[in-house]
């Protein structure tokens, strides 16, 4: 049996755990729950709502996943994680995937030994201000007292474009969104700066939305996307594959609401039936049922489905879709063709 | 007839292993020995056979490469390139600079406390086991979280400082108490400082000087100087003298309200005193608890001994108690002391840049090499714990009972 690196480490530390086994589809198949690792509380993107379910966009892609593998979108262990524990947990197997707004990086990738299988939300990082401060633009920014999300790309970025402008700031590093929320109200930082997904989503808990404002510089190209272990392939491709499901469905238009007559019986379009088992054995490829697809697009909706119900112009997140529009539309969103 | 003989020497059996009480706890020790080097031995292997597998290796080349982020208190000099052993080197400073302030601060808190709680007034006494088991019996992580949200809560933003009519004003026009920390003016090291600094050192040999020799005048002829003013007048006057002679050379930088922040003086960062603080005020508590047990271990002979040739109560502390139970005090001493190193590794809570936040922290994050990180934080944890005991071992020696 193979184990995983962390779990040495773990087994060192005198902890003993579920052994994390190259065959994760297996594993989650005869698990009956999908144990995927998400924020430990961003709204819009995952969060615990009123009744303790978990609900978001990066959980509708864990929901997504849950339904096409297991047929059940509420088979879904959410692990929160901290921008510090997250790669151990989903590197020792505590997790079978991570949708935690993720930047996707060479390194991570590479170094990490972790599999990127797509791209969820094209971001970038962006600022926080009090609208009192009267700051403008980013540039203003000299001597400014920043709090920042420890373990990160965003401390990074936040180095490389204060030294590339000549300018000083001191940074706090915060652990978790919610504590660099309750110290940015406090006054204990002027700015907070994260991904401009984040910061919307953080404003939209705010008492006062309208007290603060988003800094027009994007300071840097933030991918997020879900990932999984490097080296077991068949499960990334189930990971890589359901996510280009969720996206291929909105511009087929194939949505939550008419999936149940399009899937009933082969239709006229071949890319369509072959998506939804009607045709082709996509399913059997993959290691799932024929209609893999139906359930994951019926979990949540389409990938457009889910960005307006979770974090859309409609809610109080308000985030346009910009890049995040289908590459029809002018948007980066491009799935492969499912052929 | 018999022939007394001495048993003969009986040869060694495998069997006197367990049934020979001389050779039984070697057995056993041997066993439990070769038990926990298997289980070193097996944990060890499995971590090579499962980093091999994911095709990681055991590397220390990423302490060379830039770190790439910034640090908020930098004791050497930093910049977001510096390398990661730099970045290191901050944090262990950093653990170093609030192990020691603690340390210290948490000495006389917990002297203090454990005096005042054998004190024969009742209200001070309550207050002290009041204070003793509050703050013993709540973890410390609460107490770090407790101190620093009242102070980010309570104290002003430097904003409210601005303006025609601030809500927060500086005390004398020089320290300002805000929530990102306090700024206080700081010492500007002109040409010839370094005159005046000798001079202060010197001084204060001086008075160490002159109080021995007032002691050994005492003894030798009974007569007793004056310490209090003399001392004082030793250490500052000519210090003050030099300063004024060599031109004023040392001046003060003060903290100014200048963009988002004060600039100039000296900041201390709010997280370096709730850190200092929680921990101090937390181990105080310990600390007051040996004290006490030091000083109730101190026969009450002693204090009536003391107390018939005339000594008044608190020279019978300072001279016969404390002294004595400082032989008592000492060895429990250093175990808080390490406490204290140990406990600042909670230091992220706050956004303290300690050893643990930089290394264990961002570094392990950004590089990923968790197994190398950790092993550096548990070696320099482990260096500098033994380092602490080796040199309250020494002080320990020396104020122990010395048996002639």
């Amino acid at each position: 049996m193979k184990k995983s690196v962390f779990l040495g480490a773990l087994t060192v530390a005198g902890l003993t755990a579920g052994a994390a086994a190259a065959a994760t589809l297996d594993d989650v198949k005869a698990r009956g729950t999908l144990n995927c690792g998400v924020t430990t509380g961003l709204v819009g993107f995952a969060a615990p709502d009123n009744n303790g379910n978990w609900d978001g966009f990066d959980v509708g892609v864990c929901r997504a996943v849950a339904a096409a593998v297991l047929g059940d979108p509420q088979a879904v262990e959410f692990v929160p994680t901290t921008g510090k524990t997250r790669f151990t947990a989903l590197a020792s197997g505590e997790i079978d995937m991570l949708a935690r707004n993720t930047t996707w990086t060479f390194s991570r990738d590479v170094d990490l030994k972790f599999e990127f299988v797509g791209v969820n939300y094209y971001d970038g990082q962006g600022f926080m201000v009090p609208k009192e401060l009267g700051v403008s633009s980013a540039k203003d920014l000299d001597g400014a007292t920043v709090c920042i999300q420890t373990g990160t790309t965003t401390e990074l970025n936040l180095a490389d474009y204060f030294r590339k402008n000549s300018m000083n700031y001191e940074p706090v590093p915060i652990e978790t969104n919610a504590e660099a929320q309750q110290q940015y109200l406090a006054g204990a930082c002027d700015v907070y700066t994260t991904d401009a997904s984040g910061l919307a989503a953080t404003r939209a808990a705010f008492e006062n939305p309208s007290e603060h404002v988003l800094l027009p510089e994007i300071v840097s190209k933030e991918p997020l996307g879900p990932l999984v272990r490097h080296g077991d392939n068949e499960w990334g491709d189930v990971v890589r594959w359901t996510l280009n499901a969720l996206i291929a469905a909105e511009e087929l238009g194939v949505t939550s609401a008419n999936i149940a007559d399009m899937a009933s019986a082969a239709g006229d379009s071949p890319e369509i039936n072959r998506l939804l088992g009607t045709e082709g054995n996509l399913g059997e490829m993959l290691g799932l049922e024929a209609d893999w697809a139906v359930k994951a697009i019926s979990a949540g909706g389409n990938y457009g489905e889910l960005f307006e119900k979770n974090i859309g112009e409609t809610t109080p997140i308000g985030l346009a879709r910009g890049l995040n529009a289908q590459w029809t539309d002018g948007g980066l969103l491009y799935s492969p063709p499912f052929r | 007839m018999t022939i007394m003989t001495d048993p003969q020497q009986e040869s060694f059996r495998p069997s006197m292993l367990l049934n020979d009480t001389r050779y039984r706890s070697y057995t056993f020790q041997f066993i439990a020995l070769m038990v926990l080097i298997g289980i070193i031995a097996y944990l060890g292997y499995n971590l090579v056979l499962n980093l091999r597998a994911a095709g990681l290796n055991i590397s220390y080349e990423f302490l060379g490469e830039p770190a790439g982020y910034d640090i908020n208190q930098t004791l050497v000099e930093y910049t977001s390139r510096s390398s990661h052993l730099t970045a290191a080197i901050v944090g262990i400073l950093n653990t170093l600079l609030v192990a020691f302030l603690a340390c210290a601060t948490a000495t006389i808190f917990g002297v203090i406390a454990g005096v005042l709680r054998l004190s024969n007034n009742w209200l001070i006494r309550k207050l002290m086991s009041g204070y003793v088991e509050a703050f013993r019996n709540v973890p410390v992580l609460i107490w770090i979280i407790i101190i620093f949200t009242i102070m980010t809560a309570v104290l002003p933003a430097p904003s409210a400082f601005r303006g025609d009519d601030p809500d927060a004003s500086m005390i004398l026009g020089s320290v300002a108490f805000t929530n990102r920390g306090v700024y206080v003016p700081m010492p500007i090291w002109g040409e010839g400082s370094m005159v005046v600094v000798v001079t202060f050192i010197l001084s204060v040999i001086g008075v160490f000087a002159y109080r021995r020799y007032a002691k050994k005048l005492l003894y030798a002829t009974g007569r007793l100087l004056p310490t209090g003013w003399p001392s004082l007048a030793i250490l500052f006057v000519p210090s003050i003298l030099m300063f004024f002679v060599m031109g004023q050379p040392i001046s003060l930088d003060f903290p100014e309200l200048g963009g988002f922040n004060f600039r100039g003086g000296l900041q201390i960062g709010a997280p370096l005193i709730a850190l200092w603080f929680a921990l101090s005020i937390y181990t105080g508590a310990f600390i007051a608890e040996n004290v006490r047990a030091g000083i109730l271990a101190v026969s009450k002979g002693q204090t009536e001994a003391a107390a018939s040739l005339g000594l008044r109560p608190r020279r019978i502390m300072n001279l016969v108690i404390l002294p004595q139970a400082l032989r008592v005090i000492i060895p429990p001493l250093i175990s808080q002391y390490l406490n204290i190193t140990k406990n600042s590794s909670l230091a992220i809570a706050v956004g303290y840049a300690d050893i643990t936040a930089t290394l264990g922290g961002i570094t392990l994050n950004q590089t990923g090499r968790a197994i190398e990180c950790v092993l550096l934080l548990m070696l320099f944890y482990l260096l500098i714990s033994l380092g602490i005991s080796a040199v309250m071992n020494v002080y320990n020696n020396a104020v122990r009972l010395k048996e002639r």
